[in-house]
């Protein structure tokens, strides 16, 4: 083991991970992080904390994701190059692991463009392969990327996150054979709903023997409605929403729409689960956090295993 | 080139307005080449500043100059014989011969008349796109001469984010994912594999991170 992280753990048993994630509220009411956690309890590995996510300022993740590791379950924190340079993303690191926390992900962020400060500045000092790099360095090593020692490194369990329906898509799996050669441990996935898109990404992942060196989360997103399936499709940047997806929840009344969205989600699911090298599962229930766990029990992925 | 583009008309007014005698100082470099301040841009904001001051019932006394490079003390200098006989200079260079003329005539001041936008090349009659940040350690070698810090919004050195769509950035639709440029580059040149080697962290300090740059060639100086 790397790490103390449930998460590695768990993987390591050989079984399906879950994951899911818990958005930190635009003010500063502890309690709605704790709300929001409280309903991912005992279902899953890992609670993603999103870091001002689509550039909307939020609680920052380690403060949310120190309320929640004090609850009992295990952050992975969210941290996007977007909004801090190496200095800010280390010390933010030391102190995660301070608390206890003990497992990251490490993305370049949203363009602020999509957020409610268009006008600020994006940091991008470093990239998320060059984030994943420093964080090892810092574990394996114990040295600041700058190059000088740490006194107590933290001991980070190392997430990314890959996009297989990004374009050029000829470069994505060699983008997740980058993110593998800095030094990745698990990658959770944009949401999926091409199955046969991602079959195919996931394919040359193996054929690369990628998979034997990476845990792959695939990401699931149940859709709440057809407006939700419509907007994701046309405005959400990197999304990929076959019209079989927008016509299936059509051909349903509105008030069934939730739960055939559910229904679609533990299907997705159960088809991913044959795949090889799919690890697990990070279930992202945009604001509905609530039905998480029923995705998990349909899906047959509970009790989680005990660590 | 540095590209720049005129300020708003009432801006520069709001520059002027308390004073009469105005040398207004354009460029024959860069701004005359993406026409933001040569020869013609400075008779063009003249006659325009002339009309509003007219309108207004105000009087105003523009002398027109513009000079072979603003951002060189030796054509800077030309500006002396004409300096005390007036009370401002209104620059159409770049930040750089704005701040040139300021170091030099130091009891006038100097405003600009254009924003200073980007290093940048032509694309076509009237249009510019930037190709550089001046980061001071030049990575076009291994991308195959496109550049991630300047073209890519989010500069990412290690391939193109998860926001691509259709071969486009996330940021617009009109502005073109650097790295599918640079991939689809490589792949010409049969260069493939040398995505995947991994950038390392840049070094910031040559670009403006290690403080404001300074050039001293010893064999000229």
């Amino acid at each position: 083991m790397k790490t103390d992280s449930r998460l590695e753990k768990v993987l390591a048993t050989g079984e399906l991970a879950v994951t899911s994630e818990c958005g930190p509220p635009r003010g500063c009411r502890p309690e709605k992080v704790k709300e929001k956690a409280a309903l991912l309890k005992d279902h899953v590995d890992g609670v993603n904390v999103t870091d001002n996510q689509t550039a909307m300022v939020r609680m920052s993740s380690v403060t949310a994701g120190i309320l929640i590791k004090q609850m009992g379950l295990d952050p992975i924190i969210q941290m996007v190059s977007r909004d801090r340079n190496r200095l800010a993303m280390q010390s933010e690191i030391l102190g995660a692991y301070s608390f206890g926390i003990d497992t990251m992900l490490c993305l370049s962020g949203d363009h602020a463009k999509f957020g409610d400060h268009p006008m600020a500045q994006g940091v991008f000092d470093i990239d998320s392969i060059q984030m994943v790099k420093m964080v090892r360095q810092m574990r394996d090593d114990g040295l600041f990327q700058g190059g000088a020692k740490i006194d107590g490194p933290p001991k980070m369990f190392i997430g990314a996150a890959a996009n297989p329906f990004a374009d050029p898509f000829e470069l994505r799996v060699m983008r997740l054979a980058k993110k593998v050669k800095a030094g990745v441990d698990f990658i959770q996935t944009q949401c999926i709903f091409n199955l046969d898109k991602f079959e195919e990404w996931m394919k040359g992942v193996v054929d690369r023997g990628l998979d034997e060196q990476v845990h792959i989360l695939a990401g699931i997103t149940p859709m709440k409605s057809v407006g939700m399936a419509r907007y994701m499709k046309n405005k959400v940047p990197g999304m990929d929403i076959p019209d079989s997806v927008i016509k299936r929840l059509e051909g349903v009344p509105k008030e069934q729409q939730p739960e055939e969205g559910i229904k679609m989600a533990v299907e997705a699911i159960e088809r991913l689960k044959q795949v090889k090298g799919v690890h697990g599962f990070h279930i992202m229930a945009i604001e509905w956090e609530e039905k998480v766990p029923q995705i998990v029990e349909q899906a047959g992925l509970y009790p989680r295993p005990k660590v | 080139m540095i590209t720049a583009e005129q300020k708003p008309i009432q801006e520069i007014i709001g520059y002027i307005a308390p004073y009469r005698r105005i040398l207004l100082a354009g460029c024959n470099e860069c701004v005359t080449v993406c026409a933001a301040g040569g020869r013609k841009e400075v008779g063009l904001l003249a006659s325009a500043l002339h009309l509003n001051h007219l309108k207004q019932g105000k009087n105003i006394d523009i002398r027109e100059i513009t000079l072979e490079r603003q951002c060189d003390p030796e054509y800077v200098e030309e500006l002396a014989p004409y300096i005390d006989g007036v009370d401002a200079v209104v620059s159409m260079a770049c930040g750089c011969g704005v701040q040139s003329i300021a170091a030099r005539y130091k009891k006038t001041p100097v405003f600009p008349a254009v924003n200073t936008r980007f290093m940048g090349a032509s694309l076509s009659q009237g249009v510019w796109s930037e190709r550089c940040k001046g980061c001071g350690d030049c990575v076009l070698g291994i991308t195959g001469g496109i550049c991630p810090v300047a073209r890519c919004s989010k500069h990412l050195f290690n391939g193109p984010c998860g926001g691509t769509s259709n071969g486009q950035c996330e940021v617009s639709p009109d502005i073109d994912c650097a790295w599918r440029l640079i991939w689809e580059r490589l792949k010409e040149l049969g260069l493939e594999s040398r995505y995947e080697e991994l950038m390392e962290a840049k070094d910031w300090r040559p670009g403006g991170a290690g403080g404001p740059g300074t050039i001293i060639r010893e064999d000229l100086a």
